[in-house]
């Protein structure tokens, strides 16, 4: 059951009214511009036991992205692919706010739209993973970790899970006697990304739209809206959130605003480790 | 051909159930069908039908979720083990816990919570058999319960998805087109206001195609909201009649 949130903190009136007055003049409480992102950091291979990896922060935000690739079993819809899970933990020593426990309704969104835009695009071939078609594939287990919420957890997410699927590297399983899939030393090869998805969040407060929010303006705004995007523009997932509503105007621009952000992440993220650019 | 390789779209633009690409499924509704809950609403687009019911605004307990202010919304979307396929265990799944928020967040757009403060408002939506669109057709639904349990509202709030099939977009989707097809954009909104409560997407459209599918289903959806005030209107005809004799 999804239950009207009462643990949030009551953002008094005037603050609301600052944040306000301040986009009026163009300006944010942390002195950025409307269409502004915070500065982004992102350590890939952070954990060295993981298949892939990476860390991400975007402004005081963190999220840690660790990836195992591990023997299962296909969906019977789909008996030659391998499968990518994507998960998501709220861990209390990231917020107040978070307890510990099984995943809230917030983590499952997060978790499933990060997974949505991933699977849509077919960004990863999973073709490659079934070591024996209908019987015997690989699992590509995408854990997401926020260690601090500081606003914008879905963009520092689908941020750190390209970048750890980018370098997630496939373990040597061979079939043994059994039949069992046994891990022998060394890798395989590198998990084959045909398609680099990201997704952006656009906030509106008010009548203005704010480029990657804090938790702050997450707070006082109407509604946000989540875009995932291909390189090439295709929009490639959607989500509202927020107990607002939106009118189609505001929808384009913040579509629009949207794909200048995630242009702004897909540059961070080639920079950060030389992904070739897509043919 | 879509992801199955299934042909859901002929040559002339005719869908596998015979529509048209911007015609919707044969909709019926029907509204105070529960004796208990303070509002219901029976909604079926097709095959797909959801009945939704209110009960509140009453006291919540444990009384510490309950807001100073306002009330709170509580809100279940739940699907029957036999509405599917192949059996679905009662057991809620990420997918529903979703659904849940996402239906929830719409529905506090439209009630005037602020009115009723430090109680809740509790909609149980059970999708009784699914064949694609069950969260719009239960977000229509629900906001039918919450006017039929009397509970002020900005607007009412009706859904549709649309989606893309074979390259095509097509309105109201069933379960065939959305696991064949590849995209998946339900939309609701308070059609009198304009404003848009819910917009997700599942799948790849191009910026041109979205705005198509914007524009596609708000025409939709206008359609959907004079049958929903026709059904409350006969109802309340309905209940002076019945006054009269009486």
């Amino acid at each position: 059951m999804s239950v009207t949130p009462s643990t949030y903190p009551l953002v008094p009136k005037i603050q609301k009214d600052t944040i306000l007055s301040l986009l009026e003049v163009g300006k944010r409480a942390d002195g950025r511009g409307l269409e502004d992102i915070r500065k982004v950091k992102i350590i890939p291979n952070y954990i060295e036991k993981s298949d892939g990896s990476a860390l991400v922060n975007i402004g005081d935000t963190v999220v840690l992205v660790g990836v195992k690739v591990e023997p299962g079993t296909p969906y019977p819809d789909l008996p030659d692919e391998g499968i990518l899970m994507v998960n998501a933990e709220f861990v209390p020593l990231a917020s107040p706010l978070f307890e510990p426990g099984p995943p809230d309704e917030n983590a499952y969104e997060l978790a499933r739209i990060i997974d949505r835009s991933f699977r849509e695009t077919k960004s990863i071939d999973l073709k490659e993973l079934a070591v024996q078609p209908g019987q015997k594939v690989l699992v590509v287990w995408n854990d997401i970790y926020v260690l601090n919420h500081s606003g914008n957890l879905i963009d520092a997410s689908a941020i750190a899970t390209l970048v750890a699927l980018a370098r997630t590297k496939i373990p040597n399983y061979e079939m043994n006697e059994e039949g069992y899939l046994e891990k022998k030393e060394g890798y395989k090869g590198t998990l084959k990304l045909t398609k680099k998805v990201i997704t952006a969040t656009v906030a509106k407060i008010g009548k203005y739209y704010v480029a990657d929010p804090t938790e702050e303006e997450e707070y006082v705004s109407d509604a946000r809206l989540s875009v995932s995007f291909t390189e090439d523009g295709t929009i490639a997932g959607m989500q509202k959130m927020g107990a607002g509503s939106l009118e189609e105007g505001d929808i384009d621009a913040m579509v629009d605003l949207a794909w200048k952000v995630s242009q702004k992440y897909f540059s961070e993220i080639s920079t950060a480790i030389g992904l070739p650019p897509q043919e | 051909m879509g992801k199955t390789g299934l042909k859901l779209i002929d040559e002339n633009g005719i869908r596998i159930d015979g529509r048209k690409p911007d015609q919707l499924r044969p909709i019926s509704m029907d509204v105070g069908v529960l004796k208990n809950a303070q509002g219901s609403a029976l909604v079926s687009y097709g095959k797909t039908t959801v009945l939704a019911a209110v009960y509140g605004p009453r006291e919540a307990l444990p009384r510490h979720m309950t807001l100073p202010d306002r009330a709170i919304l509580r809100v279940r979307y739940h699907m029957a083990p036999f509405s599917t396929t192949e059996r679905k265990s009662p057991a809620p799944t990420r997918r529903e816990v979703e659904l849940s928020k996402v239906i929830r967040e719409s529905l506090e757009a439209s009630v005037f919570t602020e009115l009723y403060p430090r109680t809740t408002i509790d909609i149980f939506i059970e999708v009784l058999q699914a064949d694609g669109g069950t969260r719009t057709t239960s977000l229509t639904a629900a906001s039918m319960a919450l006017a039929d349990a009397g509970i002020p509202m900005k607007d009412l709030i009706a859904g549709v998805a649309v989606g893309k099939v074979n390259g095509k977009l097509v309105l109201d989707i069933n379960e065939a087109e959305d696991s064949g097809g590849e995209a998946d954009m339900p939309v609701a909104m308070m059609p009198n206001l304009g404003k848009i409560v819910l917009l997700q997407l599942n799948g790849t459209l191009t910026r041109d195609e979205f705005k198509e599918a914007m524009k596609m289903s708000i025409k939709a959806i206008k359609e959907i909201y004079l049958i929903q005030k026709q059904t409350l209107r006969d109802k309340y005809a309905k209940m002076t009649e019945e006054e009269k004799e009486e």
